[in-house]
Formats: structure tokens, C-alpha cells, sequence
């Protein structure tokens, strides 16, 4: 349960939209001392589809990554893997990822984890509704045999 | 004899302090910036993501800018970019299944589960020019309506279902990254949709038109074109947990070709696939009429000795940066070469002079 709230944060951080999420951070003002483990590095992530949708793996092409981590004290790591090459983005979310092993996790979950959530709903939403609006509906013409 | 040339130092950087002034162009228009390019320009920023085999918006816009608009200059500077990037691992295999579609068609069913749905297109435009775009700031806004949030099933998979298309089964091979390995002939279909995907759109367009056209047995309809984010998934090495680490825009395009049968298998459509970043449906359809030529072995079909065919042709054509490369590289000094070939030319004309002086 632990490995799936993580996964679920993790993810929210990593596709989050940047400024968004730099904002939110910095709103907190929040104060915190870590040590680097690994400090950001931009690198890449190469996708891979299915031939056919179904069949074989094949390399699509890559994403850009930034990836961090580092430690509030020997205990709590925070790991900070992120789409896109904002180092600072990478850094937020390692930090956001060990103060959610805290007990500060309610505020970094009500105040980032559930509004990044809101904010990709809601575009998820907007992208949906948009679509449903060019919805095709067909109708079919009286052809001639069918008199 | 070789003899090199040094020099044309202050010619080049005088060169390249024009081409920067010249590429901000007049200074009493407003420049551009990259939001502005990967806001509004997004179809150009896709096709250099594509090709450029690598996805982040920012950067091929940055690439447009600096390449003054010219994509294949731009889709250089990503690959030149993506070479310096340490590659951090693999994703998970992409369920295009799960795509937040905002587009979604079908040219060879009517009525499909989840319907049929347009999204953002420029098909049905009557291709006139917009004189209003030349105004400032009038658009229309995008209409909105209910909807079921639903999974779209790929069309073919109803197909799938009643035997009438060859399926796609994983083989259980891994497949070897082409831009980390020697290309070696023959190869694997996954190794030619790598390709293909990071292939250029013109060279991949008019050969899906030559077999359209007869060069190559190869009658498609599209059995679906989806455009839309696909949530990319993968495992963090520290933790062991698998994340969504992008969200991505893919095309993918499936064809359904004309049938084929043998005595273990009655007959069935067989298919073409393609796949690719961004909305570059052009793109993605051509991929799959080329992917569908180049299966004629695996379905023991006649070779016709057509481009569109021959997977060595088309693998080693189909790369812009490899052909410009190649290409332009015949502008840059040649002197040297070129005073032999001189030499030799005037060498060969003197012996003719005297052998007919003889005669």
C-alpha cells in the first residue's frame, strides 16, 4: 500500500506542469535541510511502443528526464525523477518525495500532492470534452435498393 | 599529393555574425520566443521532436528558433543534443489502448465503440486562405460536451476478435536500439519501426504513395488513427517502483491491407503500423503503408523490385540528418580532391591531342 501512494505521488510530481508546481512550492516557504545524494542531472528515458499495439517492443524515441536525490537525515531519501530538463523541478520533487515519508506529509499532500492531482484532472477533463464535442454521428442515406 | 588549407577563420565568423542578425531579423518587429513557437507553431515542433528522436517541446522549439525555421537544421540540433544526454534507462512498452485520445477515427468502420471523433483536424477545411489570422487575436473557441471517460478499444482488436486479421503476438525478442548498434541487414520489424518512426515525413510520403500508386501490392485503409497523451511508465532503479515519469503525445496510425491466407491460416487482413510523437498523422499513416510494404516476405508475397520494398533501400534513405549529412557535406571544401580530378581531366585530354595529332 506504502509502494502504491508513492507510485502515485511520484507520478503526480513527475508530469507535473513545472511553473505549476514551482509555484506551489514556493508558496510554502518552507525551510529544509537535505544532503545531495546524487544532485540533478538531465538525461533521457527512451520510450518504447508495441509493434501493432500489441506484438514486439520496439525504441519510439527518448524524453528528456531530470533525476536527483538526496537525504533529510540517514533515514528518509527523497528521489526526484522528473519529465523535462528543469533541475530545480527535480529538486522540489526529491524534496517533496522525503518530506511525504514525514510527518509533514499532510501538508505537502494537501498543499501540492492533491492540487497537482486537481490540475491534470481538470485537464484531462478539458481535453475530453473538447473531443466528445467533435463526436461524429452518422446516419446512413436511403440507397436505392432499399425502397 | 595532400595539401591543406588553413584560413577563412574571420571569413566564417563574420559569416555567423550575419547569419545572427539576419536570423533576428528586422529589429522593429516584436522576436520571437519559445513559448511562442511551441504554442503556436506545435505541428513544426512535433515533426522536429519526431525526427529529432527526442520529445521536450522546449527544446525543439528553441531548435526552430535558432535554425531560423529550417526543420531538418533543427531536427540536427536534437540529434546533436540527444547524443550528449546519458541515458537513464527504458520505458515500459506504451499502451496506446489507454490514450487520452483527442482524436480518434476510423476510415474502415462506421460505428466503432467509443465513436468516432474528429478532435482538432484540418481535414473538412476548405484550404482557403484565413484572411482573418492576418488581423490581430480573433479565434473561435473550442466547443465542449459530456462524456463517458471511457477506455477506447483499438478498432482492430473487433476485428482481432472473429480471426479476420492477423494478429500481433510478442515474440519474446528484445529489440536492439539502432541509434546504439551497427544496422545490420536484414532486420527485425522492430528495428525498422525504430527507424521509421525517426524517419523523414517527405521520404516516408512518397514512398507510401508509390505503393498506392502500384509500386508494391499494397492497397491500405486505415483502420484507425488515434492522436492523443500516453501516459509513459517507468521503473525507478532506486525504489523498484514503476511511475508515470511523462506524459507524451503520440499518433499511431493501423492499416488494414488486403488479405492473405495459406493452408494452416484461412484467409485474413494483414496490417501496417505506425507510430510516432506528436500530431503528425501524415506521418504516422505513411509509416504504416511502408511498414506493411516491407512485410511482403513474412507473408510470402511476389517481390516486385520496388523501392517501397526493399528494406535496405528504405532503412538507409530514410534518415535526413544521415542524407543532408552526406549531402551537403559535397559544399564544403573540396579543393584538394578536386585539383587531381583537374589534374587528371587535363592529363587525359593532352594524350587524346596527341593521339590524334598521330592519326
Amino acid at each position: 500500500m506504502q509502494n502504491e501512494s508513492r507510485k502515485q505521488w511520484l507520478s503526480s510530481l513527475a508530469t507535473a506542469d513545472e511553473n505549476y508546481l514551482i509555484s506551489l512550492w514556493d508558496n510554502l516557504n518552507m525551510k529544509i535541510e537535505y544532503n545531495w545524494l546524487r544532485e540533478p542531472e538531465i538525461g533521457s528515458v527512451m520510450v518504447q511502443g508495441k509493434v501493432g499495439a500489441t506484438g514486439d517492443n520496439f525504441n519510439v524515441g527518448e524524453v528528456t528526464i531530470t533525476r536527483c536525490s538526496l537525504n533529510l537525515d540517514k533515514k528518509i531519501q527523497g528521489h526526484g525523477y522528473v519529465q523535462g530538463r528543469n533541475k530545480y523541478k527535480s529538486k522540489i520533487a526529491a524534496l517533496c518525495d522525503a518530506l511525504m515519508q514525514t510527518e509533514k506529509k499532510e501538508i505537502i499532500k494537501r498543499n501540492i500532492i492533491d492540487k497537482l492531482i486537481k490540475y491534470k484532472n481538470n485537464k484531462r477533463n478539458e481535453i475530453l470534452s473538447k473531443t466528445e464535442a467533435t463526436k461524429v454521428d452518422f446516419f446512413t442515406l436511403v440507397r436505392g435498393e432499399d425502397k | 599529393m595532400y595539401v591543406s588549407v588553413k584560413g577563412g577563420e574571420k571569413a566564417i565568423n563574420n559569416a555567423h555574425s550575419w547569419l545572427s542578425e539576419i536570423r533576428r531579423g528586422d529589429v522593429n518587429i516584436a522576436e520571437l520566443n519559445i513559448k511562442q513557437i511551441s504554442e503556436q507553431l506545435t505541428l513544426s515542433v512535433d515533426r522536429v521532436m519526431s525526427e529529432g528522436s527526442l520529445y521536450d517541446k522546449d527544446l525543439s522549439a528553441l531548435a526552430i528558433k535558432q535554425s531560423r525555421g529550417d526543420l531538418i537544421e533543427a531536427i540536427f540540433l536534437m540529434r546533436a543534443y540527444r547524443t550528449t544526454l546519458p541515458r537513464i534507462g527504458s520505458s515500459k512498452p506504451i499502451e496506446t489502448s489507454k490514450m487520452l485520445c483527442l482524436r480518434r477515427i476510423s476510415a474502415t468502420f462506421k460505428d466503432i465503440p467509443g465513436k468516432q471523433k474528429l478532435g482538432p483536424t484540418f481535414d473538412y477545411t476548405h484550404r482557403l486562405l484565413d484572411f482573418k489570422l492576418l488581423a490581430d487575436g480573433e479565434y473561435e473557441k473550442a466547443k465542449i460536451e459530456k462524456y463517458d471517460d471511457k477506455e477506447i478499444p483499438h478498432v482492430l482488436s473487433f476485428l482481432n476478435k472473429e480471426g479476420l486479421i492477423q494478429k500481433e503476438i510478442p515474440s519474446g525478442k528484445t529489440s536492439k536500439d539502432i541509434t546504439r548498434n551497427p544496422i545490420n541487414f536484414p532486420l527485425t520489424r522492430s528495428e525498422r519501426l525504430q527507424s521509421l518512426s525517426r524517419g523523414d515525413e517527405g521520404f516516408l510520403l512518397g514512398l507510401a504513395y508509390s505503393t498506392q500508386r502500384g509500386y508494391a501490392r499494397n492497397h491500405a485503409f486505415v483502420g484507425e488513427l488515434r492522436t492523443g497523451y500516453v501516459e509513459v511508465q517507468f521503473e525507478i532503479p532506486e525504489l523498484g517502483i514503476e511511475i508515470n515519469i511523462a506524459d507524451v503525445m503520440f499518433t499511431e496510425c493501423e492499416s488494414v491491407n488486403q488479405f492473405k491466407g495459406s493452408k494452416k491460416i484461412p484467409a485474413q487482413f494483414t496490417r501496417g503500423y505506425g507510430l510516432v510523437f506528436g500530431q503528425l498523422e501524415r506521418k504516422a499513416i505513411s509509416m504504416a503503408l511502408v511498414d506493411r510494404s516491407m512485410r511482403w516476405k513474412e507473408f510470402g508475397e511476389e517481390y516486385l523490385g520496388v523501392a517501397a520494398q526493399d528494406e535496405e533501400f528504405v532503412i538507409s534513405h530514410c534518415d535526413n540528418i544521415q542524407a543532408t549529412g552526406f549531402l551537403e557535406h559535397i559544399k564544403l571544401p573540396h579543393y584538394v580532391d578536386f585539383q587531381a580530378e583537374l589534374d587528371l581531366v587535363r592529363k587525359i585530354r593532352e594524350e587524346y591531342k596527341k593521339n590524334e595529332q598521330r592519326t
